[in-house]
């Protein structure tokens, strides 16, 4: 018998996306100085969902005064019980609006609705929850009494989580006093632009938090103003290391969350069933469009052959498709651009004579799509288990003895995250010490929490995000 | 009447003192311009030689137990105190300052050095946390070394800006290599005997000689050297420095003259574990 | 095969060997399973589907003659006044009951429903090897088909798994051809994951024919996470060895929506052929007028009453 799951599309009519935005300076949507107009698409399908605008040097120029401003006239002369208030307003409006913004994240980044709305939208109104209550206790952050502020904070965020990764920058610049100018990414601004909304519903006072949507210029604009104290970015490595040359020459300080190619460590005692759930998620939540993927899967040589099986089976009953239908695992590539990317690296891997495998899946014809896909035959010299591929593929090394997995596991530029699947908690906390990355996660993957530090070691990135640790990126320490 | 016998002053790589290879020296004059030594002028490839010394041995520092690492450190500060008289003439030939001064900026050095031996198995309790995050599992962070950190001196002074920048690098367990200060070179020298004849193990601390402007740039871009402390670097070499350094993502920073524990913690990462709690 | 032999040390090496179960992981794959949102002409194949895999069950110290063959019609004609609705996988009912079950069921048009004894001292299995046997023997001479033994859990949590497999495997015996086996494992009573996997090999490689959750005397019973372990367990089974082995949560399925968890759980579990009621089987009595008043809501568009469900 066949048991087929009827389409479950969750309903668009929560949604009312204007045909057009303006950009968010000083607490009003205001038209651009001079610039034009992008449109957003649903990478799902390839319609139109609005035309943003393109914020130019002047729009940026605007933003950070208004965010001095609001910095010197207002957020500066609150409390922080006081800022803490206005982060839990936000937080609880998210919560209130959270099928609002996870139906608009997922027509605007394809990703499916299941993980925006169990995952993205809860855990960003977590973000400012948890944020709001460390606004009145920062003499406790580790930094010493009363520890300032920057100032004003140049954010700037991708595509990947796109409200997520907005609560992660304007949750913890907030709640440590700061004033903010958030550049959304390009191909996913909308979550952002209703997040502005928040901020008036919120009454939060005008020009603290500035929204301008744009491309990389806009981006390099924030980054080069002498107005801005802080950049605080999350993206590829290549721009992180433009951005850490931009400022190098000035007083800015500076946070990076960068790429990554995490090593999936499986031990031949790992419990087996969870271990393949741990490879999927690893690799195929979010379409793969997560930094901290588990993109190498490194499994001992003796379990490899029912390992793979038993992921084959898997990644078979993957559901690939309308990223707002509540049973789909598996959604749209963000942009055609990301799409070209992944696929010129999956070739690279078949002309490097690694062997690709993907499940018998159809994949719409409307829109990108990439099938989950891994390959075996895979050493440490291929291109697809070197650069970061932020996509649904996996790459398969095998190991014969614990040293030789760390070993291949460290062996990359990137250190951000680990995964390590073993039934021995003495091999775990070894291997943990071990591994040269930020985040290890053991006997589990891709698990997010406001209270847990997360970022990078090496070319993965400078600073923490989340926690206790991530306050000191928005505080002045004593030292410069 | 005696002649003296005169010291050849050398660099100290990998637990040896070797010359530098490019066979260059510098002339060093005291405080009144009097000739005082020829230290070594350390070239690019010395540098190569020590980052790959301080790599080798990076891993064993790093995983031996914080009381370990604090017993050999507080070992350094021994046989520091052992040599004294030493540092006090080498710091009065440098700096031209008095006896009572130099002996007070020694002392403060030695203590400085016993402060930081004793914050090796405090930071990861200070520093760390454990996290409670929603859902069964168990979440912790701990700090740990970011490797290989090369350390321009400072020259507020001759001894006491050597513990400043070398202690905090090696409680945090990382490996150094000290660049010392042009001007003052001569305690740093000193150093490297004393660690030479106390426990750290050879590589674990390195030191060149030379000219800081012609070691920057190569300090910065070396895709081997995971942080700089440049608080001996001029500003604009400094923003050079940073610039190059974003090759690889170094950690780099200055300080101001003053023990803290943040010039640990900037040379460590926050490594976050999660685990399930199950049955 | 699976076993050199039957002994303690052969039966422990082997479920030594298997994979251990990470609680946490388990549990969150289930929770996953239980958003699969299914609707329209999903939900109804999952309803008429359900209700042909329920074991309708009366287990009661007051269950009486009156009380089983008016359960017998209700597994016969679920819904008396919709014909299209299937009849249910089986009747399953204590030892003394079972020829009062058989015999109403052959003359109402039930022939084809199999009636299921609970056997072996149900439901603690507190009772000697003799007394398990001859249970057994009298619920097939009286008529039973099925047989839904109880492990000695107090044998299989004292390490005493020689004792387990030998009692399996002499009930199975008895049944032979006469009657399938359902093996209880209590799975409340063995709390971990680890004991649910293993318990479950021991039972199959004794010659269990179905895998059963729990009695229904103990709570939690049939937990979706426990069931996604057992399930786990017959796919790898049947990779191992070619057979299937069939699977029967019982004990706190009581809507609808539980039920279609289980059908999901099955279906990205041990597989699509599992969804048969030869291999996956519902205990319940509760759960079945649920899932009428579902349907029937399914079918009119209005949502139903109890009293528009009978209350056998």
């Amino acid at each position: 018998m066949k048991f087929e799951y009827a389409p479950a599309p969750e309903s668009t009519a929560i949604v009312d996306i204007q045909s057009e935005y303006n950009l968010f300076i000083d607490g009003k949507f205001v038209p651009s100085k001079g610039g034009k107009r992008f449109e957003t698409i649903n990478p799902a399908n390839e319609k139109v969902l609005s035309r943003v605008t393109q914020a130019t040097s002047a729009d940026v120029d605007r933003a950070v005064k208004a965010a001095t401003e609001a910095h010197r006239k207002t957020w500066s002369k609150l409390t922080g019980a006081q800022r803490g208030k206005y982060l839990f307003r936000i937080a609880r409006i998210l919560q209130e609006r959270a099928r609002e913004f996870a139906v608009l994240e997922s027509m605007d980044n394809g990703k499916p609705i299941r993980e925006t709305r169990d995952t993205d939208i809860p855990l960003a109104a977590a973000h400012f929850f948890y944020h709001a209550g460390w606004a009145d206790k920062l003499d406790y952050a580790g930094l010493g009494k009363n520890p300032k502020p920057h100032g004003v904070v140049g954010q700037i965020i991708p595509w990947n989580f796109p409200m997520l990764m907005l609560a992660w920058k304007v949750a913890p610049a907030l709640a440590t006093g700061n004033t903010v100018v958030l550049k959304p990414a390009e191909t996913t601004p909308l979550t952002a632009l209703l997040f502005a909304e928040v901020c008036q519903q919120a009454d939060l006072p005008k020009g603290v938090v500035n929204i301008l949507t744009g491309d990389g210029s806009t981006g390099a604009a924030i980054v080069n103003h002498p107005g801005i104290n802080k950049i605080a970015f999350t993206g590829s490595t290549e721009v992180g290391k433009i951005i850490a040359k931009s400022v190098a020459s000035s007083k800015k300080a500076l946070t990076l969350e960068l790429g990554g190619k995490g090593a999936n460590i499986i031990f031949e005692d790992a419990p087996i069933d969870e271990t393949v759930e741990g490879i999927i998620n690893g690799i195929f939540f979010n379409q793969g469009h997560v930094c901290c993927a588990g993109s190498r899967l490194l499994v001992q040589e003796n379990i490899k052959d029912e390992l793979l099986e038993k992921l084959k089976r898997r990644m078979s009953l993957i559901r690939v498709g309308d990223p707002l239908d509540k049973n789909t695992d598996l959604g749209a590539i963000n942009s055609q651009a990301q799409l070209m990317k992944i696929r010129e690296l999956a070739e690279s891997g078949d002309a490097e004579g690694a062997q690709r495998w993907s499940p018998q899946c159809e994949l719409p014809e409307k829109g990108f799509w990439f099938p989950p896909t891994f390959f075996t035959g895979v050493s440490q010299a291929h291109r697809i288990a070197r650069e970061e591929i932020f996509g649904p593929v996996l790459s398969v090394i095998t190991f014969r003895t614990p040293s030789e997995a760390i070993e291949k596991a460290n062996n990359t530029p990137y250190g951000l995250s680990a995964g390590i699947w073993t039934d021995k908690g003495s091999r775990i906390l070894w291997s943990a010490q071990q591994l040269k990355a930020g985040v290890i996660w053991a006997n589990t993957f891709n698990k997010f929490d406001p209270a847990s530090p997360f970022g990078g070691y090496k070319e993965s990135g400078w600073g923490r995000e989340g926690g206790r640790h991530g306050l000191s990126a928005y505080l002045k320490g004593d030292f410069s | 009447m005696r002649v003296d016998v005169r010291k050849t002053y050398k660099l100290f790589i990998g637990g040896q003192f070797p010359r530098s290879e490019s066979g260059r020296s510098y002339e060093l004059l005291d405080a009144k311009g009097n000739f005082l030594a020829n230290p070594a002028l350390a070239s690019r490839k010395d540098l190569r030689d020590a980052v790959v010394a301080a790599r080798g041995v990076a891993e064993k520092w790093a995983s031996a137990s914080a009381f370990n690492r604090s017993q050999i450190l507080y070992r350094v500060a021994e046989v520091m105190e052992g040599r004294r008289e030493q540092f006090v003439s080498e710091v009065m030939a440098q700096e031209g300052v008095t006896k009572a001064q130099a002996t007070k900026q020694v002392d403060a050095a030695i203590d400085l050095w016993v402060w930081y031996a004793g914050w090796c198995d405090k930071v990861p309790t200070i520093f760390g946390s454990t996290n409670p995050v929603s859902g069964s599992f168990y979440n912790f962070t701990t700090p740990e070394p970011v490797g290989v950190v090369a350390v321009f001196i400072d020259d507020n002074s001759s001894l006491l800006d050597i513990v400043h920048g070398v202690a905090p690098v090696l409680a945090g367990g990382n490996v150094v290599i000290a660049i010392a200060n042009e001007e003052y070179p001569l305690c740093a020298i000193t150093l490297s005997e004393v660690i030479a004849t106390s426990d750290v193990p050879g590589g674990v601390v390195n030191v060149l000689t030379g000219r800081t402007e012609e070691l920057a740039p190569w300090v910065a871009s070396h895709m081997d050297i995971d942080g700089v402390d440049g608080s001996g670097v001029e500003p604009a070499a400094y923003e050079t420095l940073k610039r190059d350094g974003a090759d690889n993502l170094k950690r780099i920073y200055s300080f101001k003259a003053e023990g803290s524990p943040q010039r640990i913690i900037s040379f460590m990462e926050n490594k976050t574990v999660w685990h399930p709690i199950g049955i | 095969m699976l076993l050199t032999d039957s002994s303690e040390s052969s039966i422990k090496s082997f479920l030594k060997n298997l994979s251990p179960v990470d609680q946490v992981g388990a549990d969150a794959r289930a929770a996953m399973l239980a958003t699969r949102s299914i609707k329209t002409s999903s939900k109804l194949w999952a309803i008429d589907t359900a209700i042909s895999m329920i074991d309708l069950t009366t287990l009661e110290g007051a269950d009486t003659p009156g009380k089983v063959t008016a359960l017998c019609t209700k597994a016969v004609r679920p819904d008396p006044s919709d014909n299209s609705v299937p009849h249910v996988g089986a009747v399953c009912v204590y030892n003394d009951m079972v020829k009062v079950a058989r015999e109403h069921l052959d003359n109402n048009g039930g022939k084809e429903i199999p009636v299921a004894a609970v056997s072996t001292a149900f439901p603690s299995g507190r009772a000697s090897l003799d007394v398990k046997k001859q249970d057994t023997e009298d619920a097939i001479a009286s008529g039973a088909t099925e047989i839904d033994m109880v492990i000695d859990r107090g044998a299989f949590l004292s390490g005493n798994l020689e004792k387990v497999f030998t009692e399996i495997v002499c009930i199975k015996e008895i049944c032979g051809d006469r009657a399938h086996l359902k093996v209880i494992l209590e799975t409340g009573e063995l709390v971990t994951y680890d004991n649910v996997r293993r318990a479950s090999f021991l039972a199959m490689a004794a010659g269990a024919d179905f895998i059963k959750t729990s009695t229904g005397k103990v709570s939690p019973a049939a937990t979706a996470p426990v069931v996604l372990v057992m399930l786990e367990a017959v796919r790898d089974y049947y990779a191992m060895t070619g057979k299937k082995i069939g699977v029967k949560p019982a004990g706190g399925i009581r809507t609808t929506k539980d039920a279609i968890k289980q059908l999901v759980l099955v279906n990205e579990t041990a597989g699509p052929d599992w969804l048969d009621p030869k291999l996956f089987r519902i205990g319940a009595s509760a759960l079945l007028n649920d899932l009428l008043m579902q349907r029937m809501k399914m079918k009119s568009g209005q949502y139903s009453g109890r009293n528009y469900v009978t209350l056998d």
